[in-house]
């Protein structure tokens, strides 16, 4: 607000080295040889090869496939090989153009529909689905596509670190320290020991003031942290490795990209009997976090509607394209965006309203999911669909010509917290502490990056001790003082660690009433509620321990000439059981929202040879402030037991309902289905061309 | 070169090249790093800042052009201490999420209002329209721009 707020980039590090990394240019190949050109004078710079790892040449995630720099083998454009550091900016220019890598390229798979390998594949079965469907008096077919979408946090990825040396103050031994932005120190943490092969205490991880993540400051940072602190370590002082917005762009991950084919059946009445989905995400040329994506994906894949008969069948396959990853939303957008439109599908071959069917269908307390779970409280998509109906905007007249209006109406619900026994493994920890007298102190390692984690902390931890909110600190996100809370992801963070924070400070406010005298330090890890049920080999039970639901109402503008889509105004009811802070909760929704109308409309990647063309700010655009519609939250709380004075997750929920809406919207207005995201200019003209030609000139 | 202007009120003279950005002359050589960079090509207006007045990309401007002028960066905006009647409207309606984006918003706010005390909300999203924020969906700012209105 001042400007004094200290981002990666803003600090001070007086005899730090600028950092760059050096990066495959073909998507698939072997690496023949690496040559320096000797007219350079290499003794002015520090580079650093896969053959300087000191540990094992792994990003430590999920699964063990990628390395911190390419060694032999190339598997995405963009695939870090090598490291510089330099004195200045100039110099490091200079010595990465006298980099020279010659490739041996093989073919590469570029496309989802032509991939081979599978990462993972996931099966939810519930009822029979092939035994219902030919007792189905309609079955509904469609494929639905969605397109990748890069996270855009406006601070681009950043790390500096700094080399111990192990005579300075509180250095212990020859460790490394890394500051950067960031949304998961521990992530951080665990994969710089073990690719620099070192003990916990000789890694300290520290957030900086982050400008933005949105998922893409989850796993990403990891190698952003590694290849600073390899420069840092062979250079011996430290070093800044700060992308530009174009390396940013062209090589961190993306949301995935998917293809989706419902199948549902129904009777002529409505009633809702089959529905068999097939998931195909892309999950580019690394695992990443991958399989959980496509589980988020899957579980909620059938939208929050009750089926008796159910089949999802998901995978998420291997290219050469770079690795996507987080993404607000994980999956869910992807699977809800098919839901959703299936929905208006149904409806259209019915005859009937689509909101008659979604109030037909949708999931009431005592109502299964798809996994088999029984909702037993906090289910509100009869609530969230009347206060958006009841909140809606008049509708507007019709345009004159060339410009036609309509409005699209989307239901969704997102599961707060990790999926199935993700809590449980996570064993999420945080401590709150009284100081001293009338001082109060939490230690979490969940980061702010502009959602409003320390205030609600803050916040929920005052009101449980009954004191002002200013009594309460946090301590630094540094993890040689926070415990791991589990990382800043899945909507979480107010439910889980903020419940936490919440038991903590009841107990800690017993034991001052008791007369216990401070300092006093009350450490909580969560356990799962032993009525949460979860079996991962079959994927059945409760998938999440509850679910946040909203429903959204785009209306837009579409210009038929240009094939231009405004969304004009955007209404969305939500439930997320409490809203700690009602204003950072709307700003969620609202910021949220518009990521998703982005997606829907104007964020489109194209490639070429696995390498993203849009790959500046000029042409991957991002919605302004004239693209943004007017948008109006209402926030119902219905609240849920467990939850920190109720509240469930709400951080990726407005990521689902705007894009299925604002399709529906375009349909509404133009008679034509694009069951595809984002609706493009391109693609809307064709959807109508294709409509003039199929009815002989008429437009609806 | 020499390059003589006024930064936040008060006459500063660098010794640059100058042809040098002025967003880098400001963050590294008078570290004042309240300017942002988001994307070095004019885009996203993180860097923006007032020159004579005027909402500009300092990432698009080479510090020898400013020779002379009056430049304002978001240090400039509070006064003594306070914040500026626009800074803690942005903090009281939630207009700033991850705060990358709120100093070059702040600067592109206090131009139009200083143009245009009593801009409608059309108004403000014209005026707010070279600065990209990812977090807010910009409803809050816009509503803390208006509630600034004279």
């Amino acid at each position: 607000m001042t400007g004094r707020a200290r981002y990666t980039d803003d600090l001070i590090v007086p005899g730090a080295w600028y950092g760059r990394t050096i990066r495959s240019t073909i998507a698939r190949g072997a690496i023949r040889a690496i040559t320096f050109d000797p007219a350079f004078d290499w003794s002015r710079v520090v580079v650093v090869t896969a053959e300087d790892i000191p540990g094992e040449n792994v990003v430590q995630l999920i699964r063990d496939d990628q390395p911190a720099l390419a060694e032999r083998e190339v598997r995405h454009q963009e695939e870090p090989i090598l490291l510089l550091a330099a004195p200045d900016r100039a110099t490091l220019d200079e010595a990465a153009r006298a980099v020279h890598i010659d490739y041996a390229p093989a073919a590469a798979v570029l496309a989802l529909e032509s991939a081979t390998d599978t990462y993972t594949t996931i099966e939810i079965i519930k009822g029979d689905v092939d035994a219902a469907l030919p007792g189905a008096e309609a079955v509904v077919e469609r494929t639905f596509r969605v397109g990748l979408q890069e996270q855009l946090y406006i601070e681009p990825q950043g790390a500096i670190a700094f080399p111990h040396t192990g005579l300075g103050p509180g250095d212990r031994g020859p460790g490394v320290t890394v500051i950067g932005s960031l949304q998961c120190p521990y992530y951080v943490h665990r994969a710089l020991k073990r690719c620099l092969g070192l003990p916990d205490a000789q890694v300290v991880v520290i957030q900086a003031e982050t400008g933005g993540g949105f998922g893409g400051k989850e796993e990403y940072p990891s190698l952003v942290a590694i290849h600073a602190a390899l420069l840092a370590r062979k250079a011996g002082r430290p070093v800044r490795l700060i992308y530009d917005r174009h390396e940013d762009l062209t090589a961190t991950t993306k949301r995935h990209p998917g293809v989706i084919t419902h199948r549902t059946g129904v009777r002529r009445d409505g009633t809702l009997l089959a529905q068999d989905i097939e998931i195909v995400l892309d999950g580019g040329a690394y695992c990443t976090l991958t399989p959980v994506v496509l589980s988020r994906a899957a579980i909620h894949a059938a939208g929050p509607y009750g089926c008796p008969n159910v089949r999802i069948r998901a995978r998420a396959v291997a290219t050469n394209t770079p690795p996507n990853g987080a993404f607000r939303g994980f999956g869910a957008p992807q699977s809800l965006f098919a839901a959703e439109l299936m929905v208006e599908h149904v409806a259209e071959r019915l005859g009937v309203p689509s909101l008659d069917l979604r109030r037909k269908w949708m999931l009431g307390v005592g109502d299964t999911t798809a996994t088999g779970q029984k909702l037993t409280e906090s289910v509100s998509a009869d609530l969230v669909l009347a206060a958006a109906l009841k909140a809606a905007p008049p509708v507007r007249p019709s345009a004159l010509p060339p410009v036609r209006r309509g409005r699209g109406v989307s239901l969704v619900f997102h599961g707060s917290g990790f999926t199935g026994s993700g809590e449980k493994k996570l064993a999420g920890t945080i401590a709150v502490e009284c100081v001293r007298e009338g001082e109060f102190r939490i230690l979490t390692a969940s980061t702010e990056i502009g959602q409003g984690t320390n205030t609600i902390f803050c916040q929920i931890a005052a009101d449980t001790l009954g004191v002002a909110l200013e009594q309460v600190t946090l301590a630094p996100q540094d993890t040689s003082l926070v415990p791991d809370s589990g990382p800043t992801v899945a909507s979480r963070t107010a439910m889980i660690v903020g419940g936490l924070i919440h038991d903590a400070a009841r107990e800690l406010r017993d034991r001052l009433g008791a007369r216990q005298r401070p300092p006093l330090r009350v450490e909580k890890t969560y356990v799962q509620p032993d009525t949460i049920h979860w079996d991962d080999q079959i994927y059945r039970g409760d998938a999440y321990p509850v679910y946040a639901w909203a429903c959204t109402i785009a209306d837009v503008e579409v210009d038929t000439d240009t094939g231009e889509v405004r969304v004009t105004d955007l209404v969305t009811a939500v439930d997320c059981g409490r809203a700690i802070h009602p204003v950072m909760a709307e700003g969620q929704i609202e910021g949220g929202s518009l990521q998703a109308v982005g997606w829907a409309t104007i964020e489109e990647i194209k490639m070429r040879d696995g390498r993203y063309l849009n790959d500046r700010l000029a042409t991957y655009l991002i919605p302004t402030t004239l693209d943004a519609p007017r948008i109006r939250t209402i926030l119902i709380e219905n609240p849920y037991s467990r939850g920190p004075f109720g509240a469930k997750g709400i951080g990726e929920l407005p990521m689902d309902g705007p894009a299925p809406a604002v399709i529906a919207a375009i349909h509404d207005a133009t008679g034509a289905w694009i069951d595809e995201v984002p609706a493009t200019p391109e693609k809307v003209l064709e959807a109508l061309h294709g409509k003039r030609e199929t009815r002989n000139g008429m437009r609806k | 070169m020499t390059v003589r202007f006024t930064l936040n009120g008060s006459p500063v003279t660098v010794e640059v090249l100058g042809s040098r950005r002025l967003l880098d002359v400001l963050r590294e050589d008078l570290r004042l790093t309240g300017t942002k960079e988001g994307c070095g090509e004019g885009e996203c207006g993180a860097c923006s800042v007032l020159i004579d007045g005027q909402v500009v990309n300092s990432c698009l401007v080479a510090v020898g052009q400013v020779e002379r002028c009056e430049v304002v960066t978001v240090e400039g905006l509070a006064t003594g201490g306070e914040l500026s009647p626009l800074q803690r409207a942005f903090v009281e309606r939630g207009a700033a999420q991850c705060g990358i984006c709120t100093p070059g918003m702040l600067l592109a706010a206090h131009a139009l209002l200083r143009e245009n005390p009593r801009p409608s909300a059309d108004d403000v999203r014209v005026g707010l329209a070279g600065n990209l924020c990812r977090c807010t969906g910009y409803t809050k700012i816009i509503e803390a721009v208006l509630a600034c209105r004279t």
